[in-house]
């Protein structure tokens, strides 16, 4: 079963989480590490099939087309949608339980005071092809 | 890699060479290369077991060669015409005993061929890794992430439009060559930077692809060993890829220049491209490549960062500067005027770029670099944020969101 574990951009986390520019260097570098980790300990199990983080909503970019005029582009941060997708790591694994396990692990990742951050993790199953 | 190192450094420089023999022979360009992928996998297989022929090029160019009579006798057959082209073929002569210069000549209008003009930057990239440089297509994928079948499909497309172009395999007229010669060393330089500053992926070296570009720059100056573009590319390929112990640390973060520990540089690369640079320079045809290499050169010339001589790095960058026209050129610029006239001086350079490189990652990322160096704290942490929002390397974001919380930690 594939799932997709996602992020968001100023996602539901622990209330009093500052911006990460504002933790201190070495959180910073326990978040980062713990994150690296984990991955590597997923890819190990043959779990991880692929992890990305993705560029802020500052770059992001919304384009709505009728297929027929100019397409309209609509440029980044967009203050009325306040969440943007941050990153996902899609896995591959036996059961739900072993995807909710792995995604309470990511929500758990160190924040500021090294104690968990609490962010919230989308857990979404991946569709596949017809079931026999 | 699944096969021995002497093998696969074995095919990898024959490929080119027998690639080149091959399309010159037959002059399909795509059919020649599939061959020619086909023969190595043959050999890939029957060296190891068998041992490596005494000439590994011939051995390529006979089982390629072979394999393209077969492909067009059968083609012959289909069409129900008379095989006598294909007879024709078979029967020419074969490839005269190759001489080392003939070779790297061959290598070269290879290299021109897949640096045409048609192509997207991407897809030259592609098919220079697969027909000069002998990596297999899952092995481009990897280094690109992409797909191995999407990288195909890329690399399968630009040798259509090569073919398209209907260019013989010759060298190009006297009068193109210059212009396509800078294509080829902008494609190899690609390479490198794709390889040094991985541009997406987690990874800050992808070592391979900076090897393979700077195994490039080698063939290419096989043949053109008097070129000194050709020279200063390879220089400052080397002295930049002396650095790359040094570059990151134990946990893959980024390490600037100014702290990194220069006991881990490369001192034999950095003595080959000093060499290298010297000889070109005294040729006397400066130009962009040479200009960076001797930038580089200063670095490595240091023993500690504070014996780096600024002041003629300043001199080097504003040459630069007027040769290309580059507005990231006068960032460095920026950086090198504040290291000789004061942080001041630096911020005032940077001013002038806030249009041609607005909202660019580099510019915020050198600015708040200026203004931590002229003790503003609270406006360098702004833009590092901002630099951090708009970079789309991930350790390099991962590095400025540190800059910003380390002097936000110092301030209190």
């Amino acid at each position: 079963m594939k799932f997709m574990l996602l992020q968001d951009y100023g996602g539901i986390m622990r209330e009093g989480v500052p911006v990460m520019s504002e933790w201190p260097p070495q959180a910073i570098e326990a978040h980062i590490a713990f994150q690296k980790d984990l991955n590597a300990e997923l890819r190990e199990r043959g779990e991880l099939v692929e992890a990305q983080a993705l560029t802020t909503p500052e770059l992001a970019k919304f384009v709505v087309s009728d297929g027929a005029s100019t397409p309209v582009v609509t440029d980044g941060p967009f203050p009325e949608s306040k969440e943007l997708l941050a990153g996902y790591r899609m896995i591959d694994v036996e059961s739900i339980e072993r995807a909710l396990e792995i995604a309470a692990r990511a929500s758990a990742a160190p924040a500021h005071d090294g104690a968990a951050i609490e962010q919230a993790i989308e857990v979404r199953e991946v569709m596949g092809p017809i079931e026999h | 890699m699944r096969r021995p190192p002497d093998t696969e450094s074995l095919l990898r420089e024959a490929a080119p060479q027998a690639l080149a023999a091959v399309v010159r022979r037959f002059g399909d360009f795509g059919e020649s290369e599939d061959a020619v992928q086909e023969a190595m996998i043959d050999a890939a297989r029957q060296w190891p077991a068998q041992g490596v022929p005494e000439n590994p090029v011939g051995w390529l160019i006979h089982v390629a060669s072979r394999r393209m009579t077969d492909r067009i006798r059968s083609e012959a057959a289909r069409r129900g015409r008379e095989d006598a082209v294909a007879a024709d073929r078979v029967e020419a002569p074969p490839p005269s005993e190759p001489d080392a210069a003939g070779d790297s000549d061959d290598t070269l209008v290879l290299m021109f061929m897949c640096c045409h003009p048609a192509l997207t930057p991407a897809s030259t990239i592609a098919l220079t890794l697969r027909a000069v440089a002998g990596l297999t297509t899952a092995e481009i994928g990897s280094a690109f992430m992409v797909p191995e079948a999407t990288m195909a499909q890329r690399i399968s497309r630009a040798k259509k439009s090569v073919e398209a172009s209907a260019e013989p395999f010759r060298m190009p007229a006297a009068d193109e060559r210059p212009e396509r010669l800078r294509s080829v060393l902008r494609v190899v330089y690609l390479i490198f930077n794709e390889g040094y500053v991985s541009s997406g992926g987690p990874d800050l070296a992808r070592a391979e692809l900076a090897a393979e570009a700077i195994r490039l720059a080698r063939i290419a100056r096989l043949a053109l060993p008097e070129d000194p573009e050709v020279a200063g590319l390879l220089a400052l390929m080397l002295l930049t890829d002396a650095r790359r112990e040094a570059r990151t640390d134990a946990a893959g973060k980024l390490v600037p220049l100014d702290e990194q520990d220069r006991s881990l540089w490369d001192r034999a690369a950095i003595a080959e491209g000093v060499a290298l640079l010297a000889e070109a320079v005294a040729r006397g045809a400066v130009g962009e490549y040479q200009l960076q290499a001797a930038i580089a050169a200063e670095h490595a010339r240091a023993a500690r960062p504070e014996d780096t001589d600024w002041r003629e790095i300043l001199g080097l960058y504003g040459l630069l500067e007027r040769i290309t026209g580059n507005p990231m050129v006068a960032l460095n610029r920026a950086i090198a005027a504040a290291m000789v006239d004061g942080p001041e001086a630096g911020l005032a350079l940077l001013a002038e770029l806030d249009d041609p490189l607005a909202g660019h990652h580099r510019l915020h990322a050198t600015r708040a670099h200026l203004l931590e160096l002229a003790g503003d704290a609270d406006a360098a942490i702004a833009e590092y944020r901002l630099a951090a929002e708009r970079t789309s390397s991930l350790p390099e974001q991962q590095y400025l969101t540190t800059q910003a919380a380390r002097l936000n930690e110092r301030r209190g």
